[in-house]
């Protein structure tokens, strides 16, 4: 099994020293600053361009810096933030239903389960208010009521009204927003804008980060675009379980290529498992779609009081129905967080009370709300969810209960950052999914779009000023060793894959991966599953290179050769997750090991030895930093949603 | 099911491109039609030929990626994108037409794979509001009738899969420029901007080489989001009412 170090423990020193309430505003009040006609000097590296990278892009443009951005789909509109559909948290108090920036911020440290740093989740909730005036200006069409306000409505784990949404398709819209000001600015010169183009290496020069190699992926060209400062907006891991809610396309290439050239990656076995998605239908399948949570308003979920009941949902009797979140969790009921939810659900399937085919999934029951409401009013809320699930299942939700189950949806950890969402790498910024900043071991829902926009919109702006207008960044030499090397290096990777050809396809290689991470690194964890993994996953990486067959050439359009390239660092990643897995001795938020739970089986933290960081840095033997977490705020309790 | 499966394949914008035989076995009624290739393309692989490229990303019907005629059809007989087309749809031993979205403005860059950055470019040249960063009002400054809202949301949902373009007989873009452009217009946030907007998205959309609407719906029966046809004519009188 790979062996570790553990090494010096590792501080954000970005953050102010003054109260909580103050820090973002000393911060930018503090960070220096660029004078306009200088920003025109600068080239900035936007790689990705979902909520993050978008409003990152739009917005450094419209400053004045000349932005250099990139994304591997064929139009930055298409990045995978346009499948949220939920909604996005803002402390406005519109409802009047106390809430508050404050609110906000405990709600989402205690429901990261005292694993994120309360500086960060602070300032997250401070912004949140002007991400909604931000989208509003862009014509975002939220939901309004008949007045001519925004509607909001509840989300997990919250008991406030705070959420914004644009029918089931929030982050279709809100990307749109970010998409068409980034387009705006792609119209005005100031962004270069990269399609279909992937970046495969960090380039880091004189321990800076100063550009990057990016492969044309209809044309395979590999060239290097050099800058002042690299942002990775890249998004999350999960599919490095193979079938998650992500895109095909979502990789962790970007992230783990420029974990390898020195950015920590932190808390990488930190994954949210979404409580609702349609169960997978069989062997064939490609991905898994979610049915947003919002559905948990007015959806109830619930299995038969008799296992292995087989009777058609609508014959159970209401006193022969097991409402069992209503019951555990009375006053959250269907509303408590998702890793919560999540478990509960594979508790049921787990004890025989399951539901559909394979027995593995729940019902989620619109009867009384359509009975209460109307159907037209669950057609105006839920109208292209209800589609969706048809479409795929070919049953009528409103007719009879959907069926549920969890999937990989979300990773918390990631590139580790600062306050600033600086890696340790100077000169490259992670923000959105791609950092690991402000969920903890389980993010609340509707907290990932406001997450990206808070990053992109609004952080990064004020941060990057400081570093560029901190550091003298001389021009970077393009004839410089590193810059050369790391392009090299790039090819050889590639030519490598190519020239294997052997016996077994990309595809079965990340199949076969995904369900080892799905049984011994997916919803529950123990520490023998864990080392059996760390035993396997080395063999699998070394078939894969042995006998991977990756058709066609470089110098083309090549699907198959960009997957090869992604699964390639899936199955690296893999394996340090579960080390960090089997490391972190405690339950926390999504992290959950079968060991170390409460009578009741909810999740057991170990405050004493874990509440920390875990930030890995990459090696032969990776070495484990920690960054310890202080609650001054939010005093950590055993989390009680009943 | 069994199937048989005609496929263009074009190895690149120079070759001319022709349509190729194949059969697949074992596909399940509960397949989607992309994994239906996934399967076609992981034969193809272990035969040791070169699988067939086409775009797909979320395969949820939302990203836009994703877009083949089926059958003449663009996404195939069912009003969706061809990511949630299910072969439930179709029957075993079915012969299945498969070519990519055919256009001037959506030029073949490989087998069903097109070129779409045309509709990048329409966008640019006024599909916005302009509203930096830092410079909005309060969300609840401009109260917007809901009807107004939800007009706008119902044309915000296009995905820009371009299937309009590739259903028309003129390939025009109208359906795709006239969404944003009602989108746009139709909320306060949009006025200033209003005759600007519509003038250089039409002029853009003229500029990509694709053709004028005549009123021959066909754009509207492949819509997978389902943009109404009255958009088309709302983009109309907003050109109109801009070039008086």
């Amino acid at each position: 099994m790979i062996e570790h170090i553990v090494g010096s423990a590792i501080a954000d020193t970005t953050t102010p020293d003054v109260a909580l309430q103050g820090q973002w505003r000393e911060r930018q009040f503090t960070a220096k600053l660029v004078n306009p006609a200088n920003r025109r000097k600068h080239r900035i590296i936007v790689v990705g361009t979902g909520l993050a990278g978008a409003s990152a892009g739009a917005t450094l443009a419209e400053q004045g810096y000349r932005v250099v951005q990139f994304c591997f789909q064929d139009s930055p509109r298409r990045a995978h933030s346009v499948a949220a559909q939920g909604g996005i948290n803002a402390a406005k108090n519109y409802r009047n239903d106390g809430d508050s920036v404050y609110r906000l911020f405990y709600d989402t440290v205690k429901g990261g389960d005292f694993r994120s740093r309360e500086s960060n989740v602070y300032r997250l909730a401070e912004i949140s208010t002007q991400i909604i005036d931000q989208a509003v200006a862009q014509g975002v069409p939220f939901a309004r009521e008949y007045g001519g306000l925004l509607d909001t409505r509840s989300f997990g784990g919250v008991q406030v009204q705070r959420t914004f949404y644009a029918r089931g398709q929030t982050g279709q819209q809100l990307l749109l927003g970010a998409y068409q000001a980034l387009s705006r600015q792609i119209d005005a010169g100031n962004v270069e804008m990269h399609a279909r183009t992937e970046m495969l290496d960090l380039v880091v020069v004189d321990g800076r980060a100063r550009g990057i190699v990016a492969r044309d992926l209809i044309t395979g060209e590999i060239s290097t675009h050099l800058a002042d400062a690299v942002v990775l907006a890249t998004g999350g891991y999960g599919n490095v379980f193979y079938l998650s809610t992500n895109a095909k396309g979502s990789n962790a290439s970007a992230i783990w290529r420029a974990h390898r050239r020195g950015a920590y990656f932190a808390n990488p076995c930190f994954t949210q498992i979404h409580p609702t998605c349609i169960p997978r239908s069989g062997e064939h399948q490609s991905k898994l779609t979610l049915m947003s949570e919002s559905l948990r308003n007015d959806g109830r979920i619930w299995v038969p009081k008799r296992a292995g009941d087989d009777r058609p949902p609508n014959q159970i009797p209401e006193d022969e129905r097991d409402y069992y979140l209503e019951r555990m969790y009375p006053s959250f009921g269907n509303l408590v967080p998702r890793d919560i939810a999540s478990r509960a659900a594979k508790n049921r399937c787990d004890a025989g009370y399951g539901v559909g085919p394979g027995k593995q999934g729940v019902y989620l029951d619109f009867a009384d709300t359509i009975a209460r409401l109307g159907k037209p009013v669950i057609e105006q809320r839920y109208g292209n969810l209800f589609d969706m699930y048809q479409r795929i299942t070919a049953e009528d939700p409103y007719q009879v209960p959907m069926r549920i189950y969890p999937a990989i949806h979300y990773t918390m950890g990631g590139l580790w950052v600062d306050y600033d969402l600086r890696s340790t790498i100077p000169g490259l910024f992670v923000i959105g999914e791609a950092n690991f900043s402000d969920h903890g071991a389980n993010r609340l829902g509707a907290s990932a779009l406001m997450q990206g926009l808070a990053d992109g919109y609004f952080v990064l702006p004020t941060t990057v000023n400081d570093y560029l207008g901190g550091n003298a960044v001389a021009p970077v030499d393009p004839a410089h060793p590193a810059v050369a090397t790391t392009e090299t290096e790039v090819r050889a990777r590639l030519d490598r894959l190519l020239s294997i050809e052997g016996t077994r396809t990309v595809d079965s290689f990340h199949r076969e991966l995904g369900l080892l991470m799905w049984d011994h690194c997916g919803m529950s964890r123990t520490e023998r599953g864990l080392r059996e993994a760390l035993a396997r996953v080395p063999e699998l990486r070394a078939e894969f290179w042995r006998s991977v067959r990756v058709p066609g050439h470089a110098a083309d359009l090549n699907q198959e050769l960009e997957k090869a390239n992604r699964v390639a660092d899936f199955l690296e990643l893999a394996e340090l997750m579960l080390l960090d897995a089997l490391l972190r001795e405690e339950s926390c938020g999504g992290h959950f090991r079968e060991e170390h739970q409460t009578a009741d089986g909810e999740a057991l933290r170990d405050d004493e030895r874990f509440s920390h960081v875990a930030a890995w840095e990459y090696g032969a033997r990776p070495v484990l930093h920690h960054e310890e977490l202080t609650f001054d705020h939010v005093h950590p309790t055993q989390r009680s949603y009943t | 099911m069994k199937l048989t499966v005609r496929v263009w394949r074009q190895s690149g914008p120079d070759d001319p491109g022709a349509m190729v035989r194949y059969t697949v076995d074992d596909i399940s009624p509960d397949m989607s039609f992309l994994e239906m290739f996934d399967v076609l393309n992981q034969d193809l692989i272990t035969r040791g030929e070169e699988p067939i490229a086409f775009d797909h990303d979320c395969r949820e019907g939302i990203c836009g990626s994703c877009g083949v005629v089926v059958n003449g059809r663009a996404h195939g007989p069912e009003r969706t994108t061809t990511c949630q087309l299910h072969m439930r749809a179709f029957r075993d031993g079915d012969v299945i037409d498969v070519e990519p979205w055919r256009a001037k403005g959506f030029p073949v860059v490989k087998d069903l794979v097109v070129d779409r950055s045309a509709f990048d470019r329409i966008i640019q040249a006024g599909g916005y509001v302009t509203a930096p960063t830092g410079s909005a009002p309060d969300a609840h400054a401009t109260p917007v009738p809901k009807a107004d809202a939800d007009l706008a949301f119902d044309n915000a949902t296009c995905i820009g899969c371009g299937a309009c373009v590739a259903a028309c007989p003129n390939a025009s873009a109208m359906l795709f420029a006239a969404a944003k452009v009602t989108h746009l217009n139709v909320l306060p946030q949009g006025g200033p901007e209003r005759e600007k907007r519509v003038r250089d998205m039409v002029a853009a959309m003229d500029a990509e080489g694709f053709g004028g609407c005549t009123n021959a719906g066909e754009c509207v029966a492949s819509c997978p989001k389902g943009i109404p046809l009255a958009s088309i004519a709302n983009l109309n009188r907003e050109f109109l009412r801009a070039s008086r």
